[in-house]
């Protein structure tokens, strides 16, 4: 219990400190964008990387979050601070009431519902053009403000982001740690098992798949506060994809893994820009590269690289 | 004796093909009774039916007299009745003291809040679950194991946790499908004793199971299904003395 909470110490402490390294400008706007990706991810990895659960679609519940904040705020000028909640609400009594007939299904037709529920969201986003200003975009989206406090600059945001973040991180990481998460991995490991010592199975199920989907809103949320400005290419299939990416890049099952995951895969491209043309190419290389040889994720195939190389001197040196 | 468990008239027919037809038997509280049968008998069937995994076509399933036909293994494992699988079920990627603590799932009652802000209380329940784990893995004998990965173990040891598990239950009636398969006889022996000691801790124990010298020295009662129907009932002596069940296991002279 101590050293879980060191752990989190240790992650945390980082990154209140890094803006002081980065010294503001354009690295601080994408580690606000890392933050945000960080929560999706590790809300993504409580539904498949605990519970064995798979969603292609929680772009749109991303992006259910953001528009519902945004059209509040900017429509019926509700105080941003309100709409988030709200907007939580809505997201998780869809995700409760989708969630019983989705998650009867299993493996490749979950994945396949999934999908559709999140492209059903994307066109939704197109098409109501008077809620959501449709393919031009949403602009004009007030900032968050605390008193006279207006979050509305790179490094503020990145502390408001990082805020949620760490909230995230450390939620979930009680949460997996508990009989709930424990109960998660069991049904991940065997249903029927589960069931018949006592897990109701199905309502769990459930239940993740609305803390996930509430979690995915209320990053869409801040994003939408601290952006200012939305338009529906954000939340669309291909951005799902990614999120289950960074979950499988960094590790399943594991909310660090979520954090490392989410970071490579934010921070890759821009680290890319110098190759040009090809920096597509050598994302995808290094992508097939990492799922080849550390199938477990950064969060266990970095360890175990380490140790191969450490005993491998070991052993040079006693040749 | 009052009856823990009773069957009326269970029928289940897959597609065209009747599984169990009729099948009528009791179980008394605090016996061991023996299901036994060639293969195909439909005994399996039987406990899928028992346990909640299937839902029958038709008849009753009475426990301690109240009709729990149809209701889903979840629900029949809190009511008290937990079974063991012919092929074990563990939870692979956990270690053996977890797979007993989610044995403990049900009798624990923090909700998803309460576990993701560390309540006081959610925090000591989760200790006591702990050491009640532990308690339930030193009954099995395999307490040292206890932060062994599940999927690591020997068969033996596996078959060991998941009678923990379902003991961490504290169940009525545990329903035990095949659990000698695949164990070999000096483990068999420590099976045999573990199931009496259950016994006589007041747990009613059905078994399915293929090992004659076990049923035979353990049951107190014995139904033989065969064909998806009942062919006799009846203690130890009176199965083995029964001609039709000689018969159905070693084919008759025409």
């Amino acid at each position: 219990m101590k050293r879980e909470l060191m752990k989190f110490l240790l992650f945390a402490i980082p990154m209140l400190l890094l803006p002081l390294a980065l010294q503001g400008g354009y690295m601080l706007n994408v580690m606000v964008f890392v933050g945000i990706n960080t929560m999706l991810a590790v809300a993504l990895n409580l539904l498949l990387g605990y519970a064995g659960q798979i969603s292609l679609g929680h772009a749109g519940f991303f992006g259910l979050g953001a528009y519902i904040s945004g059209a509040l705020t900017t429509i019926s000028g509700l105080n941003p601070w309100l709409a988030m909640p709200l907007a939580a609400l809505v997201v998780g009594l869809l995700a409760f009431g989708i969630g019983f007939p989705i998650l009867k299904l299993k493996g490749h037709y979950l994945a396949m519902a999934t999908l559709g529920l999140g492209i059903i969201i994307y066109i939704a986003f197109n098409e109501t053009v008077t809620l959501t200003g449709g393919p031009s975009g949403l602009s004009g989206i007030p900032n968050l403000s605390l008193g006279g406090f207006v979050f509305d600059s790179d490094l503020k945001n990145y502390y408001l982001i990082w805020f949620f973040t760490l909230l995230v991180v450390l939620f979930s990481l009680n949460l997996a740690g508990s009989r709930i998460g424990r109960a998660l991995r069991a049904v991940h490991d065997s249903e029927v098992a589960a069931r018949v010592v006592g897990v109701n199975a199905r309502l769990l199920k459930v239940q993740i798949f609305t803390l996930s989907a509430v979690i995915c809103s209320l990053a869409g949320s801040l994003y939408a506060h601290t952006m200012t400005f939305l338009a529906p290419a954000s939340f669309g299939f291909h951005f799902s994809v990614e999120l289950l990416t960074m979950v499988v890049i960094g590790g399943l099952g594991s909310v660090y893994g979520s954090f490392l995951g989410a970071a490579l895969l934010t921070l890759l491209p821009e680290f890319l820009r110098a190759a040009h043309d090809y920096d597509i190419v050598i994302y995808g290389i290094l992508l097939i590269v990492m799922v080849m040889f550390m199938p477990g994720g950064l969060v266990r195939g970095v360890p175990e690289i380490y140790r191969k190389l450490a005993s491998r001197r070991g052993n040079a040196a006693d040749a | 004796m009052p009856l823990m468990l009773e069957l009326q008239g269970v029928t289940q027919i897959f597609g065209g093909v009747t599984a169990l037809e009729d099948v009528c038997f009791t179980a008394s509280a605090g016996d061991i009774t023996g299901v036994i049968g060639p293969n195909g008998a439909g005994k399996t069937t039987l406990f899928n039916i028992v346990t909640g995994i299937y839902s029958q076509t038709s008849g009753r399933v009475l426990f301690e007299g109240r009709d729990v036909s149809g209701l889903p293994p979840e629900k029949l494992a809190t009511v008290g009745i937990v079974r063991t699988f012919q092929n074990i079920e563990l939870f692979a990627n956990m270690t053996v003291l977890e797979n007993v603590m989610v044995g403990l799932h049900t009798r624990s009652r923090s909700g998803l809040l309460a576990c993701s802000l560390r309540m006081p209380w959610a925090m000591r329940e989760e200790r006591q679950i702990r050491g009640e784990a532990v308690k339930w893995l030193e009954f099995a004998g395999i307490a040292e194991l206890a932060d062994v990965e599940a999927g690591n173990l020997p068969f033996g040891k596996g078959r060991l946790l998941e009678i923990a598990r379902a003991m961490a239950l504290q169940p009525r009636i545990l329903l035990m499908d095949e659990p000698a398969a695949g164990l070999n006889s000096r483990e068999t022996m420590g099976l045999a004793a573990l199931i009496r000691q259950i016994r006589d801790m007041g747990v009613t124990v059905m078994l399915v199971e293929h090992d004659m010298e076990l049923v035979m020295d353990i049951c107190d009662r014995i139904v033989v299904l065969n064909l998806g129907r009942k062919l006799a009932e009846g203690t130890p002596r009176q199965i083995q003395d029964n001609p039709d069940v000689v018969a159905a296991y070693l084919g008759v002279d025409e």
